[in-house]
This record gives structure tokens, C-alpha cells and sequence, in this order.
């Protein structure tokens, strides 16, 4: 698709078909004193080569770290050509939404299938066609679960993601919420369940689980759910690394009742965080609480399979403000990215992928095992992250690895005090069993150096 | 379009048929006409307390989504349930099987805010024009 910016006669064409003398008087509505007056403080122009040459310089500048062992929300994987290659294509390539079916079949198709793959990862009824990222993914599921039962008081674990946490309450300040902080087990690295146990009631609206969790170590929370419904509330489960449904006993088995979370690590690279792409399903019983788009399969006059969006009712451009979200879109272009990730590497292959990532995590975890002065800070399985306690400070630890090229994880003192010794690291298949080696051989001589 | 004589009806097209304490509430034909298919009908739950015109239900059409205010204070009875799975009888037989909610009126007398049929029939007549 071509981007082809407006003329001056262009301009000038339709401030006249409206009957408006120029810019200025087309923005008159706006008061005077918040307009801008004169110049944007902006460098001057440059040419092609010399912005292109002033990119290389800024590129330069970048650390060109050789080995990355940081996850904590944004994981690093092998993304294949064939994602770029077909996302990119021109006829996916659309600011706007499918309302029209007779002209969105080949969007609307990649919706479902996205729709369908999520389903099939997380164990539940039904998936919507995705939302603007995990965090925001989660405080519509608080929300959700908000309109279900109408109950004020929300559980979360403090082993939840502490920047979803932030952006949930944000998210969700104009509502009545009681929040209550749920403690995590100083040896496990697991979410005190027995704490929710004893303390949900008749007031709670809904408990909200991560697992894997911030720390990377896997909640057992079978049964649970079982107790949480007895109290007339509900389980929601997020999911950061998405690949991690690949290996492990699905969110839906294990009785959420929403399952919200991040979809980057299927398809997405990194990018300093963004656009990433929030998922989110159901049990089929909440289906018309649900936020944001879905796309349903039907068949057209003819009897042929065909798509369209479905269930709109729920949505802001019908319900105005009784709509059960302000989303009224889905995150298109990363969601194909995710769906055509899915379809390429298929079911064995998201498994093998899963599992190459839980061996890379796990023959780093064994390194550190006999290290003098390091410990594995929790003793939970975990998937492909876990915490890596140091002697001392964290941060320093960190600092001093980055100077060798390694970026040695979060140090999660910055949200943990009490974990101001320790590092959150990640291993995905891209990091190989030589930086690895590296990396623990620079641990033992920093050790000397520092201590 | 019908508009049963023995039905007080309300502003938002509602009809209420009182009967001592009790009232059955549900939309009028004008309205299932205006709302096209009902696909969905939200029930309340039994015993929830309703003051007049608070919130009762939703109806959902193909077309749009519409709430069902309550025409006077009162108990959730019962509900129809027949609506769950056949939400077209709001369509087919609104005065009848498309009922929707059972009232236990809070005060059976207080009926003067309710509309006629002959008024109601009024409104409608506005309301098309």
C-alpha cells in the first residue's frame, strides 16, 4: 500500500467542499489559548543520505549486547520469514476494522483462526480477536468479572507481573475496587494459596493468578478454582510468555474461568515493548460479558464457509456506554502475526519450541547449582525464567555483566525490596549453550572481582 | 399493532398485567416490532428488589440492545425461563409466552405514573410519526 499524502490543493479542495476558509478556522472550536502558536522547536531538514547517515551514528550508540538473558514480560524468540512475509502483505494492511464481510473474507478468516488457536492454547470456550496487550488484557478481565457478579473485592497475587499490576489499577480507577494484595511463598516463589483459601467470601469478585508467574515459577493451583466458585467468585489466570500453554497443563483445565494475557512471545519480536497483542478467553457461559471483538463462522446465501463479526451487541458502537468495554477493535496486524507464527510452526512445533525452552532454562539453572555465593532463589518448577539469588546487591551484579555484553536479567529489587539480591534471567532457544557457559564462567571470576 | 385493554403500559414500552399483588411484565408488540429479532433476553435473578424503572433485563435484537426497565417497585418473582432458549417469543407472542418477569408489587395501588392504552396507543402513534 502506498502512502500518499495530501497536496496543498488537496487541502485546499476539501476546506471548500465544507466551506471553510482555511486550517486555522477548521480547528477554531479549539480555544485560543491551547492552540500553538508559531513553530514546532523541530532540527532542521535533512536529506535522505545524511537522516540515514544520523540513524547509523544513533544506532551506534546502542550496547550491542552479544548475550540477553532478560525476559520478565518480553521474551526473545526465533521469529521465521514467513511471519514478516504474509503480515506485511498489502491486503492485510488496514488502519480499519472489518465491518463489511463481502469485502474482509481473508481477514476476517485469519481473526477466527486466531480466535481458534487461542481457544485451543488457553482450554477455554472461546477466545475474542484479541485486545492492545497483557496488561490492559488483565484489567478487562477484572472488569469482566466486575459486571458478572458485582462484587468489589479483587485478589492478586503479588506474583503477578508488579507493571500489570500497576496498569490494572490505572485501568480500572474509575470503578469501586478493593484490592487485596495476595502474599507469595518466600521459599516456593508461589502464590500463597492458602492465603486466598482462608480469605475469600461472599465479598470477593474474583481472585487473578499469573502462571507462570513474575517469577517465572509455575502455580499448582488445580482445585482452586473449585473453592473460588464455592465463594461465588471467580478465577482469572494470566499468561505472559504465551509459548508456555505450548508444554504446559492448559489455564483452562486447570479451572479459570478467564484467561487474559500476553501473545509477544508467539511471533511478536521485542521492540522496546511494543505494539504487543493481549488475548483473551472465556468459559462459554460468560460469553456475553466478554470485551472486545469476535468473529464468528457461518455460511453465506450460497451454503459456502464464510466469516463475519458477530455478538456486536456487547460493543461500543451499538451499546454506547453500557458496552462492556471502550475497546471496540482488536490489535489486527499482531494478531495475524501471531496467527500466521501458530500456523507455521503448528502444534508439535509450538510444543518442541516450548520445550527447547524449558531445557535452555533448565541447563542454566543446573549451572548455577554448585556456584559459590549464587543460588536459585525458589525452589518451584518454572518454565523459562527463574530467580537467580547473587551475594550481593542484584543491580551491581547486573551493571558490572553489562560491560562483558551480557545483559544479565532484572534485578527485582525495584519492585521486590526484599529481593534486592536477586536477578530474574530468561533462556529462550536463542541463547546458546556457549553464551551460557560464558555468562556463569563471568559470574564465578565477578564473584572474585567484586566480593 | 395490538394493545391489550386489561394491560397498563409504560414510556418505554413495557406492559405490566397486575393481578392483586403480582404483575407480569414484558415489551410490547410495538416494541419487539421496532427491537426486529430478539437473540437474546437477560434475565434478573429471583428475589433480586427493584425500585420503578430500575434496570430489570436486556433485550438484544439483531439490530440492537435495549434494557427492560421495571414499571413499578418490586420483588423478582419469577423469571421465564422458555426465553433462554426461545428468546423469539418476545417477537411472537409478546402479551403472552414472551412475558419476561414476575413482579410482587411493593404497592399494588400505585398505578397513576402507568399509561393507558388508549394512551399508550397515543405515544406509539407519535413515536411512528
Amino acid at each position: 500500500m502506498s502512502y500518499v499524502p495530501h497536496t496543498e490543493s488537496d487541502i485546499k479542495e476539501m476546506l471548500s467542499a465544507i466551506g471553510v476558509k482555511d486550517v486555522d478556522e477548521l480547528f477554531s472550536s479549539i480555544p485560543e489559548q491551547l492552540r500553538l502558536k508559531g513553530e514546532l522547536d523541530l532540527p532542521s531538514v535533512l536529506s535522505e543520505a545524511d537522516l540515514s547517515s544520523h540513524f547509523d551514528d544513533l544506532e551506534k550508540r546502542n550496547m550491542g549486547a552479544q548475550s540477553v538473558f532478560l525476559g520478565a514480560g518480553a521474551y526473545r524468540h526465533y521469529i521465521p520469514a514467513v511471519v514478516a512475509a504474509l503480515a506485511l502483505r498489502g491486503e492485510f494492511s488496514t488502519s480499519y476494522t472489518p465491518y463489511q464481510p463481502e469485502v474482509s473474507q481473508g481477514t476476517l478468516q485469519a481473526i477466527y483462526e486466531f480466535q481458534t488457536m487461542i481457544a485451543m492454547l488457553t482450554g477455554m470456550d472461546i477466545a475474542n480477536a484479541s485486545m492492545y496487550d497483557g496488561a490492559s488484557a488483565l484489567a478487562e478481565a477484572v472488569l469482566m468479572a466486575r459486571r458478572v457478579n458485582k462484587r468489589k473485592k479483587i485478589f492478586i497475587s503479588k506474583a503477578v507481573h508488579p507493571e500489570y499490576r500497576q496498569v490494572a489499577e490505572t485501568y480500572c480507577r474509575g470503578d469501586e475496587i478493593e484490592w487485596v494484595e495476595v502474599p507469595y511463598d518466600q521459599e516456593s516463589g508461589q502464590t500463597d494459596l492458602d492465603f486466598i483459601r482462608d480469605n475469600v467470601g461472599e465479598e470477593t469478585c474474583a481472585v487473578v493468578l499469573q502462571s507462570p508467574n513474575f517469577f517465572g515459577m509455575i502455580e499448582e493451583y488445580e482445585g482452586l478454582s473449585e473453592d473460588i466458585r464455592n465463594a461465588g467468585a471467580l478465577l482469572i489466570v494470566n499468561v505472559v510468555p504465551a509459548l508456555s500453554m505450548a508444554v504446559l497443563k492448559s489455564p483452562g483445565e486447570r479451572g479459570a474461568d478467564i484467561v487474559c494475557g500476553e501473545g509477544q512471545s508467539l511471533g511478536l519480536p521485542v521492540s522496546y515493548g511494543g505494539p504487543y497483542v493481549g488475548f483473551f478467553a472465556v468459559r462459554k457461559e460468560y460469553l456475553r460479558q466478554m470485551p472486545g471483538r469476535l468473529c464468528g463462522e457461518t455460511k453465506d446465501r450460497e451454503g459456502r464457509r464464510a466469516f463475519t463479526l458477530t455478538l456486536s451487541t456487547r460493543e461500543q458502537h451499538i451499546r454506547r456506554e453500557r458496552a462492556t468495554s471502550n475497546i471496540c477493535t482488536n490489535q489486527g496486524l499482531c494478531a495475524l502475526s501471531v496467527t500466521i507464527f501458530m500456523a507455521a510452526m503448528g502444534k508439535q512445533g509450538l510444543r518442541d519450541l516450548a520445550i527447547l525452552n524449558l531445557r535452555k532454562a533448565y541447563y542454566l539453572k543446573k549451572q548455577f547449582a554448585g556456584l559459590n555465593g549464587f543460588k536459585l532463589r525458589f525452589s518451584a518448577n518454572s518454565f523459562n525464567e527463574f530467580v537467580l539469588r547473587c551475594p550481593k546487591k542484584a543491580g551491581d551484579v547486573r551493571s558490572k555483566l553489562l560491560t562483558d555484553g551480557i545483559v544479565a536479567g532484572l534485578a527485582l529489587g525495584e519492585h521486590y525490596p526484599e529481593l534486592d539480591d536477586s536477578l530474574l534471567l530468561c533462556a529462550t532457544e536463542l541463547n546458546t549453550r556457549r553464551e551460557m557457559d560464558r555468562f556463569v564462567d563471568l559470574l564465578i571470576r565477578l564473584d572474585n572481582r567484586i566480593y | 399493532m395490538e394493545t391489550p385493554k386489561n394491560l397498563f403500559y409504560t414510556i418505554e414500552h413495557e406492559w405490566i398485567r397486575i393481578e392483586g399483588n403480582k404483575g407480569f411484565v414484558g415489551v410490547t408488540d410495538f416494541a419487539q416490532d421496532q427491537l426486529g429479532d430478539v437473540v437474546f433476553v437477560e434475565l434478573p435473578e429471583v428475589g433480586a428488589n427493584l425500585d420503578q424503572d430500575a434496570t430489570v433485563g436486556v433485550i438484544e435484537s439483531v439490530k440492537t440492545v435495549s434494557d427492560l426497565y421495571s414499571p413499578v417497585a418490586g420483588t423478582v418473582k419469577a423469571v421465564n425461563k422458555e426465553l433462554e432458549a426461545k428468546p423469539e417469543l418476545v417477537n411472537s407472542d409478546p402479551y403472552g409466552e414472551g412475558w419476561i418477569v414476575e413482579l410482587e408489587l411493593s404497592d399494588p395501588d400505585k398505578t397513576d405514573h402507568l399509561l393507558s392504552p388508549e394512551k399508550y396507543e397515543e405515544q406509539c402513534a407519535k413515536e411512528s410519526n
